[in-house]
């Protein structure tokens, strides 16, 4: 941990590894992590597979690598507390929950193997917890609550700033039981504290999430559209003719 | 309709290449907030430490750009460069991964 054995200039300029290491989750838990995601992730595959046209492939490079950027951005919360944005809605609403879900996965995957940030062994559980539960949970929250506003349109903004929220302190709970079933913490210690702290963080994630949707609605507004598209075979090939 | 009969492929303003600006904000959060982002804790760091099991942390396997600054290299370049090697890192296995998946479809 930077911040317990670090030294001089990378303490106050670098910032802190940031996802769970290894040594927090039992091996059971964490190859039980290990399996729901790869479920998971098998079945995003398909979906994706189903779903996105090629025209969608450089919107999921671009996101992965925003994400990438923005989550080494730690805003401070409280006193000596910091968080970072996670960025799992944001992806599932511009890219659909299944696209969304492997770009959150390429983004830890390359933080734990190139960038020591999270373990190897508890990989499964940070791509679950930051991954998967808030963005596939956060968009059908985003979905639901944009209906109930008036469709996406009218209500994109709120319903992102509700779904991101909640997708950080889901996340958090998550990773509260999970730290729990490996004997890490007790639950009445740890559950408080983990929603209380993330319950702050969301805040950024809601404001980050907002703002970069607002930024795209006003210079790219199609890009909104992007998900929705399917994969006939024309525009597919309009797609290729066009970004080739 | 063009002289040759094909339909005018509709253009969007910042043309084909679009995602360039896309790489270029990224790289800009990188460049501008990194060096800038808190060495505070995060929020999972903070209950770790306060609950007393951050010393159940074990070092990784093998270490590459660790705490994301270039071993031997300080300060904000340090940080800036590994972010750009992460963007690069990330934008060419993402787009690797959706061509795959995308073309998988086609045959």
């Amino acid at each position: 941990m930077n911040a317990a054995i670090g030294t001089g200039m990378t303490e106050i300029l670098g910032p802190p590894q940031l996802h769970a290491p290894d040594g927090f989750l039992t091996l059971p838990v964490a190859a039980a992590m290990w399996v729901a995601t790869l479920v998971v992730l098998a079945f995003a595959v398909r979906r994706t597979n189903a779903t996105l046209t090629e025209r969608a492939v450089p919107l999921l490079g671009v996101m992965a690598a925003f994400i990438f950027a923005a989550q080494m951005f730690n805003f401070q919360v409280i006193g000596g507390t910091s968080g970072h944005l996670l960025g799992g809605v944001l992806a599932a609403i511009l890219l659909g929950p299944w696209a969304g879900t492997l770009a959150m996965t390429c983004v830890i995957a390359i933080q734990a193997l190139v960038f020591q940030d999270g373990g190897l062994v508890v990989m499964g559980a940070n791509i679950f917890n930051m991954g998967i539960v808030g963005t596939l949970g956060g968009f059908y929250v985003y979905r639901t609550l944009a209906g109930l506003l008036g469709g996406e349109q009218r209500g994109r903004l709120p319903a992102a700033a509700v779904a991101a929220w909640l997708s950080v302190v889901a996340g958090s709970t998550t990773m509260t039981l999970q730290l729990v079933a490996s004997g890490t913490t007790p639950i009445e210690l740890a559950l408080p504290a983990m929603i209380g702290v993330h319950a702050l963080i969301g805040i950024g994630e809601a404001l980050i999430t907002v703002g970069a949707l607002s930024f795209i609605a006003a210079t790219r507004a199609d890009l909104l559209r992007l998900r929705d598209a399917r994969p006939a075979v024309a525009t597919e090939r309009a797609a290729t003719e066009r970004y080739a | 309709m063009t002289d040759d009969g094909r339909q005018p492929v509709e253009r969007s303003p910042l043309g084909r290449h679009w995602w360039l600006a896309g790489l270029a904000i990224a790289a800009a959060v990188v460049i501008v907030l990194a060096p800038l982002a808190s060495p505070d804790p995060d929020g999972l760091e903070r209950v770790a430490e306060d609950k007393g099991f951050l010393e159940q942390a074990q070092d990784a396997l093998f270490s590459i750009i660790p705490d994301y600054t270039i071993p031997g290299l300080e300060g904000s370049l340090s940080t800036i460069l590994a972010g750009l090697i992460g963007i690069a890192l990330v934008f060419g296995l993402m787009v690797l991964l959706g061509r795959v998946v995308a073309r998988r479809r086609q045959s």
